[in-house]
């Protein structure tokens, strides 16, 4: 019985190795341990055994099974591992082909540093406030101490729609200050907002368009002075170009709806063509500036005596070309594909203090 | 404002730089905006002198020159007909610039004969239109000197930008006071020369005003002269014109110009000839005209306050006289004007007829009402000087206007508006180098200057104090932090654009921004063009009305891409249109298109045109970004007519509420725009949205079952009227427990489907509750689904 037990054995090693693929491998699988399978057939032989022969033969043939189940796992996996490589070897691809890309648009210069500006002012307790483009003469002009026969209101080359039936004509908002008056007729002191905003004047070159960007800034309470409007520009314009320190140059100026009122230069180095804000040899005309003329907070109906703050406004497109170097503003409203993607922004650019402004 | 710096020195002893009294100058607030200096350009030329003249053996107007430096000797070839020998001219040598040439002097060969370096003349160094021949200098010029020192040429000419508010800079002398308060040396007093006249002048002048006009020409003061002179100007005062850019025309005409710039005090002459009668400010009648000094005839609109003589208009006051009564080289007889005139009526009167001068200028920025005699008598000692002539008694009507500003000073508002810490005696002595007074003591009583008009208020005077003590010394100080809450920096509205913007593109569109206003015509075929909305004067036709839509501006520059090389494009705008010329009026809109290919080509897929269904895509991304409830939106399939009738819709909430439309653009309005289609395009209308109702942060509990969903097919057949939308909507509401999802896997139209049919293959997901699905449950809902594709649109289930 032993005898017959090495020989089936032998016999069953024997075809498990030479079994090619799995499919061979599950034949021998069946003719070995199947329910008419050679071990299974001599397992049946044990209950016509004696006690005796039945204590010796049975760990045997068990361990006959065992054995051959055992070689036939293994030699299971030898032969899937081998398929498997042969698989591989046959699914080879040329993965230098280029794929198709998934889309990516841009978001526009203005936006970005729109949306730049709101997160500096975030952090200095701003709001954003917007106004109509088309305004009345009153929100416009006469609010901001400009009467009609001001000489100021010929500098602003005004766009005007057509009178209406009582004779009074809408402008194009020449400049985001009727936001300001808006706003203190809305709301009580303590006020601080920004208002961008599109703005329009008859005026056409490289540098102007009659269409174009302001941001204007405003705060208003009881004692902020020309030093707190010094400081938040400061303030303002390092982080916004990102810079350790910014010089500004503050110079008396004209506005009619502020006073004292200035202009305010920065301290920027032209070499190389290229414009670098924070240190160098030259100022840079950026914004004007001053605190709320008293002519204004009574047109909104706050006394002068209590009330006081400081303006400001800017010119959006001018801050992008200054930060992202384009040269021509033009450019900023053809919609030129190419100028899009070259000075566009990705869609997760969005700017944070923590993140950083810029790309 | 442009003077040169010996001017200004008339009235200011200063031992500054130039380069100091430009920074100072910036500091105050009269902004430089260049300096030019004509002997930077003329640098190398020399004084010379002409040796000897030959005629040249080749050509009969040419002569050959043997001229001397001094230093050396050189042949020059010159055509000056008055190149003789002897005199003293202005020498250039190879390697020098001719301004007036735009040309660089070489060594050359003219006619066969050597010649190097150039006799000039005025014209060829720009320093007037003399073409005659070449200079010829007096013969105190050295031969070897610098021509710009002989000629006195080094005299730097600045240009200062005025605010409106600063008409006391207007003149030279102006300039000089503000310097010297701010550091820059002594101003020197004016003259208070009183000529006494000889006679009583027969012209004489009256203000025919009505009562309440009477502050149109509140002072008329004149003066007659007889036997005047009236040849050019001296070299000096034609100098200093010329510096600044005025022509020199004759020495009566130039003192006008000459006081306007030196003292900011307009002055007008009249040939006393070609009076008729005497002199009369008064009011216009319509259709009274004249001919102006500018050559154009000006007819009056009735109303304008004008100067004429007994019989006719002679010119607008204070802003432009009339060419029959001015001076000639003729002139002998002249009456001389000095006047004042209403700020506001002269702005209006050279508004209204488009004049600008330098008179007008200053006038509408308030002239110095104290100023009016003396300034005369200044005039008359420059015409005596000048022109000789005997003058007659001043004669005047009107009085000169109270002058009595006062303005209450508190020491503290420089720090408490201006931010710097000055002690009052500081301030006060600021103001009075500027020549206010100040009288008692804080708050003090400051007296304003006349020539200060612009100064109102405390806060004027504020600036005035922080002006000339420094800008710079104003401190840097930071706000005050607030409880400013976060997120609260953007509104809702503010929120929905940004998010909407940063969705469109990160679906592959380009963010552009283009105009508010565009071509009335194009402004028609998207529904807008309205009267109410047309510029009156528009910088071009071609930008003449707001815009009722972006998406003319969007296929433009998908034309203008086209043109380019770039067919395909992708671009959106988030911005105003403009419905109405109301506040509410503006709408913003989120406008987006879509050109040419869809799908490029490529070996991974095969390409596609963009179709209405892009668009549709592209109009949900950017409502989802903006918070709208797209689950419950409808889709309609009526759209405005500058889409394609057949391929366009809306997407509304409810049947009125339209939130966004859609479509291909109809293929008339892309022939008008001249852009090749197919285009797609939608409009979300981001005011239309809802508010999103918002109690918190936390998103509530997420329920799910841990039960597995089952998917079920149908195919049903339905008309080709019949609306997938309303299938869709029917089949999710079958079952509202159990359905959770319904979607379109297939369509199909033609073999084996009725002609007017098509199929509709739909994935219904059933979501278990509580226990799984038995058969007969599926079975239940699956009748469900059948019987309301029947009900909803006529659907059958496919055999």
């Amino acid at each position: 019985m032993q005898e017959q037990i090495s020989a089936l054995k032998e016999e069953i090693t024997a075809r498990i190795d030479a079994a090619g693929d799995v499919a061979a491998l599950e034949d021998v699988r069946v003719a070995a341990l199947g329910k008419k399978g050679s071990v299974s057939e001599l397992m049946k032989g044990l209950g016509r055994m004696s006690p005796e022969e039945r204590k010796e033969m049975g760990p045997a043939l068990n361990g006959l099974k065992a054995e051959v189940a055992e070689a036939i796992a293994a030699r299971k996996e030898t032969l899937e591992e081998a398929a498997l490589d042969a698989r591989l070897k046959s699914e080879k691809l040329d993965i230098t082909l280029p794929v198709l890309d998934h889309a990516s648009g841009s978001v526009h210069p203005i936006s970005q540093v729109m949306d730049e500006i709101a997160e500096i002012f975030a952090s200095l307790g701003f709001d954003v406030a917007e106004g109509p483009d088309l305004e009345s003469d009153f929100h416009n002009f006469t609010a901001l101490n400009i009467p009609p026969e001001h000489p100021a209101r010929q500098d602003h080359d005004t766009f005007y729609l057509k009178p209406d039936a009582n004779g009074d004509r809408k402008v194009l908002r020449t400049h985001t200050s009727p936001v300001q008056i808006r706003t203190m007729l809305k709301e009580e002191p303590p006020i601080r907002i920004i208002a961008p905003g599109r703005t329009y004047r008859s005026d056409s070159d490289a540098t102007h368009t009659p269409m174009f960007h302001q941001v204007e800034g405003l705060v208003i309470d009881r004692d902020t002075h020309l030093g707190h409007l010094k400081g938040t520009l400061e303030a303002f314009l390092k982080a916004f170009f990102e810079v350790d320190a910014v010089t500004l140059r503050l110079r008396p100026s004209y506005f009619p709806f502020t006073e004292p009122s200035m202009e305010v230069d920065v301290q920027c180095s032209f070499e190389g063509g290229t414009v670098k804000i924070g240190d160098g040899n030259d100022w840079l005309e950026i914004l004007g500036s001053g605190m709320v003329h008293q002519n204004v907070l009574e047109a909104c109906n706050l006394d002068p005596n209590v009330y006081q703050g400081f303006a400001f406004g800017c010119g959006i497109d001018r801050l992008a070309m200054l930060k992202y170097g384009m040269s021509d503003l033009r450019a900023f409203f053809d919609a030129d594909l190419r100028w899009l993607k070259h000075y566009g922004f990705r869609a997760l650019d969005l700017p944070t203090i923590a993140g950083g402004l810029s790309r | 404002m442009k003077f040169t710096l010996s001017w200004l020195k008339d009235y200011l002893t200063t031992d500054a730089s130039l380069e100091d009294i430009l920074a100072k100058l910036n500091a105050i607030g009269l902004e430089v905006e260049g300096v030019e200096n004509p002997a930077d350009a003329l640098a190398p030329f020399k004084v010379a002198q002409i040796i000897s003249a030959e005629p040249h053996p080749d050509a009969d107007k040419l002569q050959v020159c043997k001229v001397s430096d001094g230093a050396s000797e050189m042949q020059i070839v010159c055509g000056a007909p008055n190149a003789r020998t002897g005199i003293k001219v202005v020498l250039g040598q190879p390697g020098d610039y001719v301004p007036g040439l735009d040309f660089t002097l070489g060594k050359a060969k003219i006619r066969g004969v050597e010649s190097s370096g150039m006799m000039c003349s005025y014209r060829e160094l720009e320093l007037g239109d003399d073409h005659d021949g070449i200079i010829e200098l007096p013969d105190d010029a050295q031969v070897g000197q610098s021509f710009v020192d002989y000629a006195k040429l080094d005299e730097p000419m600045i240009e200062i930008a005025i605010t409106p508010n600063r008409q006391d800079c207007l003149g030279v002398y102006g300039i000089a006071r503000d310097l010297a308060a701010a550091g820059m040396g002594t101003l020197k007093a004016l003259s208070d020369v009183k000529v006494a006249g000889s006679y009583k002048s027969d012209v004489t002048v009256a203000l025919n005003l009505p009562e309440d006009r009477r502050g149109d020409c509140p002072l008329f003061v004149g003066r007659k002269f007889t036997g005047v002179k009236n040849g050019p100007s001296p070299k000096w005062m034609q100098a200093r014109l010329k510096a600044i850019g005025l022509r020199p025309i004759s020495a009566l005409v130039d003192i006008t110009n000459y006081v306007s710039y030196d003292l900011g005090r307009p002055l007008h002459v009249y040939d006393a000839h070609k009076l008729d009668g005497s002199l009369q400010a008064r009011i216009a009648k319509e259709g009274e005209s004249f001919l102006a000094l500018d050559g154009k005839t000006y007819t009056c609109n009735g109303g304008e306050t004008v100067i004429a003589d007994d019989r006719n208009v002679l010119g607008f006051g204070g802003i432009i006289g009339g060419e029959d009564s001015g001076c000639t080289p003729e002139t002998t007889d002249v009456v001389l004007e000095c006047a004042l005139f209403d700020r506001v009526k002269t702005a209006m009167t050279g508004r209204e007829h488009g004049i600008n001068t330098d008179a007008r200028y200053r006038f509408e920025r308030g002239v110095d009402s104290q100023f009016v005699h003396q300034g005369m008598e200044i005039a008359t000692q420059l015409i005596l000087d000048l022109c000789g002539g005997e003058p007659s008694e001043a004669f005047e009507a009107g009085a000169v206007p109270d002058w009595n500003h006062t303005v209450p000073f508190r020491s503290e508002r420089v720090k408490t508006l201006g931010g710097v810490d000055l002690r009052g005696e500081t301030s006060v002595a600021i103001l009075e180098r500027l020549g206010f007074t100040v009288s008692g003591s804080d708050p003090y009583t400051v007296h304003v200057p006349s020539w200060r008009v612009d100064v109102e208020g405390e806060a004027d005077i504020v600036e005035e104090v922080l002006r000339i003590h420094g800008y710079d010394n104003i401190p840097s100080v930071q706000l005050s932090a607030t409880d400013h809450k976060a997120g609260t920096t953007l509104s809702a509205r503010q929120k929905q654009a940004r998010a909407t913007k940063r969705r469109l593109a990160a679906v592959g569109m380009h963010e552009a921004v283009t105009w508010s206003f565009m071509k009335r015509e194009n402004a028609v075929l998207f529904g807008g063009g309205d009267e109410r909305l047309v510029v009156d004067n528009p910088i071009s036709s071609e930008l003449d009305c707001m815009r009722p839509s972006v998406l003319p501006n969007l296929i433009e520059a998908a034309g203008r891409n086209a043109d380019r090389g770039a067919p395909s494009v992708a671009l959106f705008e988030v911005g105003g249109i403009y419905r109405d010329d109301s506040d509410k009026g503006q709408l913003l809109v989120a406008t987006g298109i879509r050109a040419g290919d869809a799908v490029e080509r490529h070996w991974e897929s095969t390409s596609r045109k963009v179709s209405v269904f892009d668009a549709k895509r592209d109009a949900l991304a950017a409502l989802e970004a903006a918070l709208a409830p797209t689950a419950n939106l409808q889709a309609f399939d009526e759209a405005p007519d500058y889409y394609h009738p057949g391929r366009s819709g809306t997407l509304r909430l409810g049947p009125k509420n339209i939130l966004a439309s859609f479509g291909e653009l109809h293929p008339r309005v892309l022939k008008a725009l001249d852009v090749d289609g197919p285009v797609v395009g939608f409009e979300v209308y981001l005011d239309a949205i809802p508010a999103p109702r918002k109690s918190g942060a936390a998103k509530g509990a997420l329920n799910v079952s841990n039960l597995q969903s089952v998917e079920r097919d149908f195919a049903f057949l339905l008309s080709r009227d019949a609306k997938a939308g309303d299938l869709i909507r029917a089949v999710r509401g079958a079952d509202k427990a159990f359905i959770s999802d319904v979607r379109i896997f297939d369509l199909y139209e033609g073999k084996g489907v009725p002609d007017d049919m098509r199929s509709v293959a739909l994935t219904v997901t059933l979501e278990p509750k509580g226990e799984t699905f038995a058969d007969k449950d599926i079975e239940a809902i699956a009748s469900k689904v059948i019987a309301a594709a029947e009900k909803a649109v006529g659907a059958t289930l496919r055999g």
